[in-house]
C-alpha cells in the first residue's frame, strides 16, 4: 500500500466535517417533529424548498468560483444552513421569503466570503436578520397554536398558503403574536407578566409550543455535546449569560420582564445556544474565548428582547459577537507549554 | 510507591498496535555482506573518518572521531574492509545523500580488544563521560542528541531528578518495550553509572500502563538491587505523546521546562531507556555502539518483531528478513506513524536513531483534498502544548510567518495529534515543518545578508580611513612643500640666479 500522506502523521482519526454535518442535522429532528406537532406540517415544505435551492444555489456558486463540486456539495454544510433557517422562520412563511433567505445566505453570507469556513458570519442568522428587517410582517406572522389544536393544518392547506397566499382550511387568521412579542407589548401596555401568562398564547412555563420545542432542541444539543459535536463552553456560557442578567432583573423589577425560566425556553434561545453560536466557522476558537463568546451572545440576546425594538434577540445577538470574534479569539490565547510566567 | 503525577493539556488515546511485535522475543539480525555507515548519524558535527579504503577494521574499532563538541565517534559493526568512503543515499525524508564508510564484512565478526571497567566509581564523572562519547552513544529514542553532553550537569545546575524515558507512547514501536522486558539488569546497570555521572540518586523509570511485561521485569530486577533505594519505576497513564520529553517531565513532576531552556534548568535529566542499555554495555562491557533494536511491524510484515541490528545493515535486507508484501522501491515508514518519515529507497542502511520500520498501517490516513479549515478547534483540544494550530495554519498558509513565529510556532513539538484530529483533514503539521523551514532559511538568508552588510561597512570604513589618511598625506606633503617652495623663495630672495625646475618635480 503506498503511503497516501507525503509526511507524518501518517495516521488519522474518524472525525469528518461531512459527519459533523449530519450529526447535527440529527439532533435537530425531535424539535421538527415537535414543530409539526405544534405549528403543522408547513415547516416540512418550507424546509424542502430551502435545502433545495440551498443546494442549487450553492452548485452554481462552486461551479462560478471554479471550486470542486462534490466535496462542498456533500460537506452538509448547506442543508445545515437551508434547516437552520427553515426551522427559525414562521411556519407559513410564503415561498419567496424562503428563497430570498437561502438565496442571500448562500450568496452573499457565504460564498461571497469564501465559502464553507470563511465566512465571519452565520448564513442563517444573516439571511434571518436581513428578511426581518425587510419583511417584517411576514416574518412575524406566526400560526396561533391554540386555534391550531382546534382546526389542524394539513399539508396540502399549507402548500396553497405557501404558494398561493390563500388559506383553503377554517381557520380564522394567520396571524398570532409569538409569545415574546406578547410580552414585549403587553408590558408595554403596563401589564402584569402574570397577568399576560393567561393568554392562551402561554403554556407552562412559556410559549405554548415554544416550551416543548425548545425542550426538544436542548435534548438535540445535549446529543452533540455528547457526541463531542459541539463542546459545552458556549451553550453553557449563553444559557448562564441569559439566566443571570434576566434573573437579576427579574428580581429587581418583575412587573417589567418575563422570568428567567421564560427566558431559557422562549423564541430561539435553545436553538441560539445549542446550534447557531456554537457554528465554528464564525464563533470564538479558544476555550476561554468561546465562553465570553457564549457568554456575550445571552446577554445580548436578553438586552434586545427586553429594550430593544424586536421580541426576539438571538440572531442579532450571534451577529453581533460574530463581528468580536477575532479581537476575543486574540485576547484568549491559550498559554503555551513553558511559557515564562509573568 | 505512589506519586501524584501531573497531565498535560490533550493528546490522543490511539490504538497501540503493540501485539503484532511483542510475541516473539528480540532475534539477531543476521550479519549483511555490505554496512553503511553515515557519519551524521546524531545532532551536531558528523564525524570525521580516521580510516582509508583498503583498510582492515575490526568489530568495534574506531573509524571515525568525534568533531567539536557535539559529536560522537563511530564503529564499526562488524569485521571487514573499507571498500568506500563516499557519498550514498542516507535514510532522510528528503532522500539525501551524505558522506558514509562502507564496510564489506568478513563474516568472521571478530572483536577487537575491548576493555571493560569493573567497578565505574574508580573513574571520575569526566572519564566515564568521554567514555561514553567514545563509545558512539547519542540518544537512541529517536532525536540522536549525543548522550555525554546530557550527562554533564555542568558547574551551574544541580540535577535532581533522573526520569529514564521507557514511555514508547507511539503505536507499532515496542524497540523500548522488548529492551525492558528482557535486558532489565543492564538498563539499572546503565541508570547507576548515569546517576553517578550527574550526582544524582533521585530516579524514576516512566512506563505506560500498556506494558506490564516491562513494568514487572523493571520491578522485580530492582528488588534485587536494594541499593538503588531512590529508583522507583512510575507507571503512567497510556496518552500520546507523553514519550515525548517535555510532556514526560510535566506527567511526572508536573513542572514545565521553560520556553527555550532546556530541562537541566528545572532540574531534570532524561535519557531514554535504550540509550541507558547502551551506556552500560559501553561502560561495563566496553562494547560500542554498534547496533540497535530496530522493530519491524506493520500490516504487510508476516514475520513482524524485534531486531537487534547491526548499523549499516540495508534496511530492504532487514525487511526480506521478516517478510513482508512489499515491493522493491515501495514506500515505508521509519519511526513511528505519528512522528515518523516515509522513506522509499531500498539501500538505506539502519542507523542510530532508525527506532521502527513500518510496512502497511492500519486506519492510515487516506489521500484526500483536504476541506477548508472550519475552525471547529479540535486541533487546539488535541494540542498537547496549548498551541492554536488553526491559527497557526493560517499565518503559514498565507506565508505571514512573523504572524506564525508570534503565534509560538516554534513551540511545536510536531506530534501530529492535530492533524490527526482535523475534520477537514488539514496536513497541519506539514504545513508547520514548512514554515519553520521557511523562517530557518530566512534567519540564515538574514545572517548572510548581516554578515554581507558588516563586511560591507567595513570595506567602507577602510576605503574612508584610507582616503583619510591619503588626504592626511597630502596635506603634510603640501605643508611640506609649501614649507620647503616658502624656503626657496627665500633661497631665491638670497639667489635670485637659481633655475626653478624643480617645482614641476615636486608636484604630482
Amino acid at each position: 500500500m503506498p503511503l497516501s500522506r507525503l509526511s507524518s502523521p501518517f495516521l488519522a482519526g474518524t472525525n469528518r466535517v461531512t459527519l459533523q454535518m449530519l450529526q447535527l442535522l440529527a439532533a435537530l429532528i425531535p424539535a421538527i417533529i415537535a414543530i409539526v406537532y405544534f405549528f403543522g406540517p408547513s415547516v416540512l415544505i418550507t424546509m424542502t424548498l430551502a435545502v433545495v435551492v440551498a443546494l442549487l444555489a450553492e452548485a452554481i456558486l462552486l461551479r462560478l468560483r471554479n471550486r470542486p463540486l462534490k466535496p462542498f456539495l456533500t460537506d452538509g454544510s448547506a442543508v445545515v444552513t437551508a434547516v437552520l433557517l427553515a426551522i427559525a422562520l414562521p411556519p407559513l412563511a410564503p415561498w419567496w421569503l424562503t428563497v430570498t433567505g437561502i438565496l442571500f445566505a448562500i450568496i452573499f453570507a457565504k460564498h461571497l466570503y469564501g465559502g464553507l469556513g470563511y465566512n465571519p458570519f452565520n448564513p442563517a442568522m444573516v439571511a434571518y436578520v436581513l428578511l426581518l428587517i425587510s419583511f417584517p410582517l411576514e416574518m412575524t406572522t406566526w400560526l396561533p397554536v391554540a386555534n391550531l389544536s382546534e382546526h389542524p393544518l394539513d399539508i396540502s392547506s399549507a402548500f396553497q398558503f405557501i404558494f398561493n397566499g390563500q388559506l383553503t382550511s377554517s381557520i380564522d387568521t394567520v396571524s398570532g403574536a409569538t409569545p415574546l412579542d406578547a410580552m414585549k407589548t403587553q408590558i408595554g401596555l403596563h401589564q402584569i407578566p402574570a397577568y399576560i401568562f393567561q393568554q392562551p398564547v402561554f403554556g407552562l412555563w412559556g410559549g405554548k409550543g415554544w416550551e416543548w420545542i425548545n425542550l426538544w432542541l436542548a435534548v438535540g444539543g445535549v446529543f452533540l455535546l455528547y457526541r463531542r459535536v459541539i463542546s459545552w463552553h458556549i451553550p453553557v456560557a449563553m444559557l448562564i449569560g441569559l439566566s443571570t442578567i434576566s434573573l437579576v432583573t427579574w428580581l429587581i423589577a418583575p412587573e417589567l420582564t418575563g422570568s428567567p425560566l421564560f427566558h431559557l425556553i422562549s423564541g430561539g434561545t435553545m436553538l441560539g445556544a445549542f446550534f447557531i453560536a456554537t457554528d465554528p466557522v464564525t464563533a470564538s476558537t479558544t476555550v476561554k474565548g468561546k465562553i465570553v463568546f457564549g457568554a456575550g451572545v445571552g446577554l445580548l440576546t436578553y438586552i434586545i428582547r427586553v429594550w430593544g425594538g424586536y421580541p426576539d434577540g438571538v440572531a442579532f445577538a450571534v451577529l453581533i459577537m460574530n463581528m468580536l470574534v477575532p479581537l476575543i479569539d486574540y485576547y484568549t490565547q491559550p498559554k503555551v507549554y513553558g511559557a515564562v510566567k509573568r | 510507591m505512589t506519586q501524584k503525577l501531573g497531565s498535560f493539556p490533550g493528546g490522543l488515546k490511539l490504538n497501540g498496535q503493540k501485539k503484532r511485535s511483542t510475541q516473539v522475543a528480540i532475534r539477531k539480525m543476521p550479519l549483511s555482506k555490505k554496512l553503511i555507515l553515515p557519519l551524521q548519524q546524531h545532532i551536531g558535527e558528523a564525524s570525521i573518518p580516521i580510516v582509508s579504503v583498503g583498510d582492515k577494521v575490526l568489530k568495534g574499532q574506531k573509524i571515525a572521531k568525534a568533531e567539536g563538541h557535539v559529536s560522537v565517534a563511530l564503529h564499526a559493526p562488524s569485521s571487514g574492509t573499507i571498500i568506500a568512503i563516499d557519498e550514498q543515499p542516507i535514510p532522510h525524508p528528503s532522500g539525501l545523500s551524505a558522506l558514509c564508510i562502507s564496510i564489506e564484512t568478513d563474516g568472521e565478526d571478530q572483536w577487537i580488544k575491548r576493555q571493560p571497567i569493573k567497578d565505574f566509581t574508580e573513574h571520575t564523572e569526566h572519564e566515564i563521560r568521554q567514555l561514553i562519547r567514545d563509545a558512539g552513544i547519542v540518544g537512541l529514542g529517536g532525536a540522536g542528541f549525543p548522550s555525554f553532553i546530557k550527562l554533564n550537569p555542568g558547574v551551574h545546575h544541580h540535577v535532581e531528578t533522573l526520569i529514564i524515558n521507557g514511555v514508547e507512547c507511539e503505536p507499532y514501536i515496542t524497540c523500548d518495550d522488548m529492551i525492558m522486558r528482557e535486558r532489565a539488569e543492564g538498563i539499572l546497570d546503565g541508570i547507576e553509572i548515569m546517576c553517578y555521572a550527574l550526582h544524582v540518586k533521585n530516579c524514576v523509570i516512566a512506563i505506560e500502563d500498556n506494558k506490564p511485561e516491562a513494568i514487572s521485569a523493571l520491578e522485580l530486577a530492582l528488588g534485587a538491587r536494594p541499593h538503588l533505594k531512590e529508583t522507583n519505576v512510575v507507571v503512567i497513564p497510556t496518552r500520546y505523546p507523553t514519550g515525548s520529553e517535555k510532556q514526560l517531565i510535566q506527567v511526572v513532576t508536573g513542572k514545565q521546562v521553560p520556553t527555550g531552556g532546556l530541562p537541566i534548568d528545572i532540574g531534570i535529566v532524561s535519557h531514554n531507556v535504550g540509550t541507558t542499555y547502551a551506556i552500560a554495555r559501553s561502560i561495563k562491557h566496553g562494547e560500542p555502539l554498534i547496533s540497535r533494536i530496530v522493530t519491524v511491524t506493520g500490516r504487510e510484515v508476516e514475520h513482524a518483531g524485534n531486531f537487534e541490528t547491526l548499523f549499516g545493515t540495508p534496511m530492504h535486507e532487514l525487511l526480506e528478513f521478516c517478510g513482508t508484501k512489499r515491493q522493491p522501491e515501495e514506500p515505508f515508514i521509519l519511526g513511528g506513524p505519528m512522528m515518523g518519515y516515509n522513506l522509499s529507497g531500498d539501500h538505506l542502511p539502519v542507523t542510530k536513531t532508525a527506532n521502527c520500520i513500518i510496512v502497511g498501517v492500519d486506519d492510515g490516513a487516506k489521500a484526500s483534498t483536504p476541506l477548508p479549515c472550519i475552525r471547529c478547534g479540535e486541533c487546539a483540544t488535541a494540542c498537547p502544548v496549548s498551541l492554536l494550530p488553526q491559527q497557526l495554519y493560517w499565518h503559514s498558509r498565507a506565508k505571514d510567518l512573523d504572524k506564525a513565529k508570534e503565534y509560538n510556532l516554534f513551540d511545536c513539538i510536531e506530534c501530529g495529534c492535530c492533524s490527526y484530529v482535523c475534520p477537514s483533514e488539514i496536513p497541519l503539521v506539514h504545513y508547520f515543518r514548512f514554515a519553520k523551514t521557511e523562517i530557518m532559511n530566512q534567519q540564515q538568508e538574514h545572517a548572510k545578508a548581516d554578515i554581507a552588510r558588516i563586511r560591507h561597512e567595513n570595506r567602507l570604513a577602510r576605503l574612508e580611513l584610507e582616503q583619510q589618511e591619503k588626504e592626511l598625506r597630502q596635506q603634510q606633503r603640501k605643508a611640506a612643500l609649501a614649507a620647503t617652495q616658502a624656503a626657496k623663495v627665500k633661497q631665491a630672495a638670497e639667489l635670485p640666479t637659481e633655475p626653478q625646475t624643480t617645482d614641476s618635480q615636486e608636484t604630482q
